[in-house]
């Protein structure tokens, strides 16, 4: 590849300091963006987190966390997308091996743990709007919903790309571009749990049980 | 149906609007109709719309910057001459509602339209030659991000002839901006074109600095890189890091207009104090993120046309990095009469000043540069020495202005409106007009008009101070920013003078303007067939103008910074005939286009509350980037052969 | 032609004000002993250094140097540590609400900010004003602002320092004018259609003269009430200025949070 050609510089080899051998190969250049795409996304995650910080006590009289939060619940969910990462590492290692069964298959447990996450998550939401705490009920819920929310649809848009990736998978076969892709969505999925344990951490034990 | 747009949306009872609207309309129409007959469409689908070339790219952004500076600028002319006579009991010819739109629509024109796009495609142009590689990270990626900036520029310009833009300053501070005060569709076209246009930002932030640190020529080590990349590298760093704090504030005001959140609302337990805090967290990154490139022209510049190498290299490299990581501890400093108490403001006031260290030493090395060498008056140098002589002036009342007690008696005063157009057109926009003039000959292997270059200089300099001392003036005078009237007829010379001002700066671009005219018409005569019309030091140089699409048919071995000076005098250029091998160049790609196709009427339609239209251009998103994803054969093969006889065919 | 130092920031009437343009005079000196040797040694270096001039040295390969790296580092750190120990001290003397040392009895004034005028409310004298503000001479002036509606920024050039007016919560400043006089006041937040129009007189009369203003406002009659508060929030552009004699209790308080009923 043009941009990847990893001309050594003449002489020893060995010596030539890392930033002087040329342009990286295509996986380094290629995970080293996602990388950086996350991190942005975690900076949009702290504005999100800052908002929340300052706006939790904001409940212009209504409902607080601690009257709001289920514990169990949040558990359940907690489960689901803790170890919905456990298996996209199974299917990583089947992706490696290029096994196609094995990485349908870790990709479909996978893929039920993180709707199971939604709908757990968004019956939450429903539940809390029936009882009047709606995101335009006050600031602190605004906060909540939007940060939680946010979050949620970062896990959906990856359950949407896990299916294409799928697809991808079905119709190209482990071409290179396909497992780089493949690696930068597993990346994506676990940077989405690191999340949601700042967001357990932040929003539900913050509501102070 | 058609949500809220209804036939009241267009302005035909406002006369101004409308006209401009007219002369728009049919502009655009006569060149669609002239190119098409001209049968260029074909061509410039396949060489410029689908392009994913970086120099392609950038000449696109200089060529949108360059358009909404000329958009920007007349908001700027109706500013000054409606300040000019609506002294005393005169109400000028703007009233208050279209006054207001106008200085909206001009910053937030002048800072996202022109100041990034300048900067973005200077560096679009520039870094992936003087880094000896053929392109950025990833080139599709920043054929998207052309176009959703395109896209967002084209929302804000459609809301001059459906609906209007917003009366609330470029920031949209609530609870102004919010639904009950301001219940029109201004802000929501505001907010819709940041997002998609911010959205390519950051794609360019990642694409960047990705390319500055895993993609250089063999033997370029970090300590070897043009300092130009340097302050690239910063810039998009800095990119990466505010830009989604722009997302997710804007983000938040959308959910309480659209949905009724309490975020920033003055009801509901909502805090404008936090968006004034998040919005600054990214605003003040934002100014350095258009300055730092500009300070690598200079750098450039100043050392090519003193014939002297940059003095003092490794220091500015450590001060680009110093201020990179200072610009994110000092944003308070745009809101110390908010009442945050003394410590808090003293903090910040101090943080501010420290910033000045290293910007300082940039002068002083500059200064040194100068020093000991053979200086050649061509415009970029003439553009360095102006800002030189205009940046320190406004940095000095950038340093008064972070004295919190100082701040308390000049914010929000035409003194702080000074200030930082002297900071911004003396930094950014000169810095940019030196770029553009410096690496002209390289994008198109002819140069510019010298002496129409010098001539905008002048204009732009003096007209520079007109305009804008008599503000800083005015500004201790007591005058407030953003006054569509006033009533101290004292104030009104000085108006004046600003006002002329503004007339030469327009004097100024229409000789920018014609140099590019004059310049292209007797480019047969202009052409530049060495490559290195300047005696340049830096790789881009190197090569051909304009480079081949692949730019260096074989990557440079780097022994050093100023890679190509040390080549000259190594008498080096020969052995650049290295054996050639087989090279990859990226197709084409439709991504970009259809993407910012999908952004700019998807925005258009949530703006107006179409949202049977907003879902189909979300889905219409989702499907473009899906199809995307399964064209496996982006690149395209070239022999060493074709490579040898491009090469021969080129030095002849 | 006004010059700058008539009315305005330079020509302070109150202490607040003098003080802040001592350190902007202090503050402006000491940079320029510093910005205009750059500016003219860049114009100096860039015509001496000419390529035309044959008695100027070329030093094609010098790009570094020890001793003057230490001087371009120094000048600016130390310029900057010193206006840096002036800004903390500076801000800490004039932190808005900080109550000066008089011997003399503050008064309280209290400011609502709504579109688009401005209402003064004397708590200590029950009554209230708007777009017009009589305060005495020699006196602490301690206000407490809040807004109505939108950000809003309550300024007057000639006694100093400004502060954000926002709504639910008050912001407090404290001003002096020590001479008699009529001085400027605006709002500087943009806050719509009337903003320009936010301008207010703030009318320095010796105390005895302002005793005076209070008893004839009381007895010209008039009363603030929910219902007239009411009609004030209501947006209206270039109000003339007029007075109350009597004041609704805790209207401020209520007004704060918008909730004057």
């Amino acid at each position: 590849m043009s941009l990847a050609e990893n001309v050594r510089a003449p002489g020893n080899e060995g010596e030539v300091p890392f930033s002087q051998r040329g342009p990286a190969p295509i996986e380094t250049v290629a995970s080293f963006g996602f990388w950086l795409f996350l991190l942005s996304d975690v900076v949009m995650f702290s504005g999100l987190f800052a908002a929340y910080s300052v706006l939790a006590d904001r409940t212009a009289g209504g409902p607080d966390g601690l009257r709001l939060f289920d514990r169990s619940y949040v558990l359940l969910e907690t489960a689901c997308l803790l170890f919905s990462s456990f298996t996209c590492g199974l299917c990583t290692l089947a992706i490696e091996r290029r096994s196609v069964a094995a990485t349908y298959f870790w990709a479909l447990i996978t893929f039920i743990l993180g709707a199971a996450f939604l709908g757990l998550e968004l019956s939450e939401f429903l539940r809390m709007i029936g009882e009047g705490a709606s995101p335009t009920r006050s600031a602190f819920l605004s906060a909540f919903f939007t940060l939680v929310g946010t979050h949620g649809l970062h896990v959906t848009l990856g359950l949407v790309w896990l299916m294409a990736m799928m697809a991808q998978v079905a119709t190209l076969g482990f071409l290179p571009i396909v497992v780089r892709r493949l690696f930068c969505f597993t990346l994506f999925w676990h940077a989405l749990d690191i999340v949601w344990i700042g967001v357990f951490t932040i929003v539900y034990l913050g509501a102070r049980w | 149906m058609l949500g809220k747009l209804n036939w009241d949306a267009i302005p035909f009872d406002q006369p101004i609007p409308f006209a401009a609207s007219l002369v728009v309309l049919v502009v655009l129409g006569a060149v669609a109709a002239f190119t098409f007959w001209k049968g260029w469409w074909p061509y410039l689908w396949r060489e410029w719309v689908t392009s994913v070339d970086h120099k392609r790219l950038g000449v696109m952004y200089a060529l949108l910057a360059l358009v909404m500076l000329v958009r920007g600028f007349i908001d700027a002319l109706m500013m000054r001459s409606q300040q000019a006579l609506a002294a005393g009991g005169a109400q000028g010819y703007l009233p208050p509602e279209h006054y207001d739109q106008i200085f909206s629509a001009h910053g937030t024109i002048m800072i996202f339209f022109v100041g990034m796009p300048f900067v973005i495609g200077l560096m679009n142009f520039v870094v992936p030659l003087q880094l000896g590689v053929r392109d950025v990270a990833f080139p599709v990626l920043n054929s998207v991000s052309f176009w959703l900036t395109a896209s967002g520029a084209l929302l804000v310009n459609v809301s001059l002839f459906v609906g209007e833009f917003a009366h609330t300053g470029w920031l949209v501070y609530p609870p102004l901006s919010e639904i009950a005060y301001s219940p029109g569709v201004g802000v929501d076209y505001y907010l819709w074109a940041l997002q998609i246009s911010g959205a390519g930002s950051l794609m360019t932030g990642i694409n960047f600095t990705t390319t500055i640190l895993k993609l250089r020529a063999p033997g370029m080590g970090y300590s070897r890189m043009p300092i130009f990349c340097w302050t690239a590298l910063s810039s998009n760093l800095l990119i990466v890091a505010a830009f989604p704090i722009l997302t997710a504030t804007f983000a938040m005001l959308l959910l309480d207009r659209y949905l009724g959140f309490h975020f920033f609302t003055n009801d509901g337990g909502g805090n404008p104090m936090m968006y004034v805090n998040l919005i600054w967290a990214w605003g003040h990154p934002e100014v350095y993120i258009l300055v730092l490139p500009a300070f690598g022209v200079f750098s450039e510049v100043i050392a090519t046309f003193s014939s002297k190498p940059l003095f003092g290299y490794r220091s500015m490299a450590a001060a680009t990095l110093g201020i990179c990581m200072l610009s994110f501890m000092v944003w308070l400093h745009h809101f110390f009469t908010m009442g945050a108490g003394a410590d808090v403001n003293a903090f910040f006031g101090v943080m501010t000043m420290i910033i000045a260290v290293p910007t300082g030493v940039k002068v002083f090395n500059w200064l040194f540069t100068l020093y000991g060498g053979r200086v050649r008056f061509a415009p970029p140098l003439l553009w360095t020495l102006g800002f030189m002589c205009t940046f320190v002036i406004g940095g000095m009342t950038g340093v008064l202005l972070a004295i919190p007690p100082a701040d308390f008696v000049l914010h929000n005063s035409l003194f702080l409106v000074a200030h930082f157009h002297n900071v911004i057109i003396g930094g950014v926009l000169f810095g940019a007009f030196a770029g553009y003039m410096y690496w002209f000959p390289k994008a198109f292997g002819f140069t510019l008009h010298e002496g129409l270059g010098k001539a905008t200089f002048w204009c732009w300099l003096v007209g520079f101070y007109l305009a804008f001392m008599p503000l800083y003036a005015l500004g201790l005078m007591g005058a407030t920013r953003r006054m569509q009237h006033y009533a101290e007829t004292e104030w009104r010379p000085m108006m004046l003078v600003a006002m002329a001002g503004a007339l030469v700066i327009l004097a100024g671009i229409a000789l920018l303007v014609l140099q590019l005219f004059v310049s292209i018409r007797d480019r047969a005569k202009r052409r530049d067939t060495t490559g290195d019309p300047w005696n340049g030091r830096t790789l881009e140089w190197s090569i051909p103008s304009p480079p081949p699409p692949w730019n260096f048919s074989v990557l440079p071995q780097v022994q050093g910074v100023d890679a190509y000076w040390n080549m000259k005098q190594a008498g080096q250029l020969a052995a650049r005939q290295a054996p050639y091998e087989t090279i990859h160049v990226p197709r084409n790609s439709a991504v970009g286009v259809a993407l910012a196709f999908f952004t700019s009427i998807g925005g258009f339609a949530l703006v107006w509350h179409i949202w049977w239209l907003a879902i189909v251009c979300f889905v219409g998103l989702l499907v473009a980037a899906l199809s995307h994803g399964w064209i496996i054969d982006r690149e395209m093969a070239i022999s060493p052969e074709q490579l040898a006889a491009l090469d021969r065919e080129r030095s002849t | 032609m006004q010059s700058i130092w008539q009315s305005g920031v330079l020509d302070p009437q109150g202490p607040i004000g003098a003080a802040e343009r001592l350190i902007l005079i202090n503050a402006t000196v000491i940079m320029l002993a510093v910005i205009v040797p750059v500016i003219v040694l860049t114009l100096g270096f860039a015509w001496w250094f000419r390529a035309g001039n044959t008695k100027a040295r070329y030093l094609p390969d010098w790009e570094y140097s020890g001793p003057i790296e230490l001087v371009v580092w120094s000048i600016p750190a130390l310029v900057v540590m010193f206006l840096a120990g002036i800004a903390w001290i500076a801000t800490h003397d004039l932190d808005p609400p900080k109550p000066l040392a008089s011997p003399v009895r503050p008064l309280e004034i209290q400011v609502v900010s709504l579109d688009w005028k401005w209402l003064f409310i004397y708590p200590e004298q029950g009554i209230a004003s708007v777009n017009r503000l009589p305060v005495p001479t020699g006196t602490p002036l301690h206000f407490s602002i809040t807004s109505a509606s939108v950000m809003n920024s309550f300024f007057v050039p000639q006694l100093g320092s400004q502060i954000y007016a926002m709504g639910g919560m008050t912001t407090r400043l404290v001003l002096q004018a020590d001479n008699s006089g009529t001085f400027v006041g605006r709002s500087v937040q943009f806050s719509g259609a009337g903003f320009s129009d936010m301008r207010f007189d703030v009318v320095a009369l010796p105390p005895a003269a302002f005793e005076d203003w209070v008893r004839q406002t009381r007895s010209a009659g008039g009363t603030l009430d929910a219902a007239t508060y009411a009609g004030l929030v209501k947006p209206s552009i270039a109000v003339p200025p007029a007075t109350f004699g009597a004041v609704m209790p805790k209207l401020f308080e209520a007004a704060i949070h918008h909730t004057v009923r």
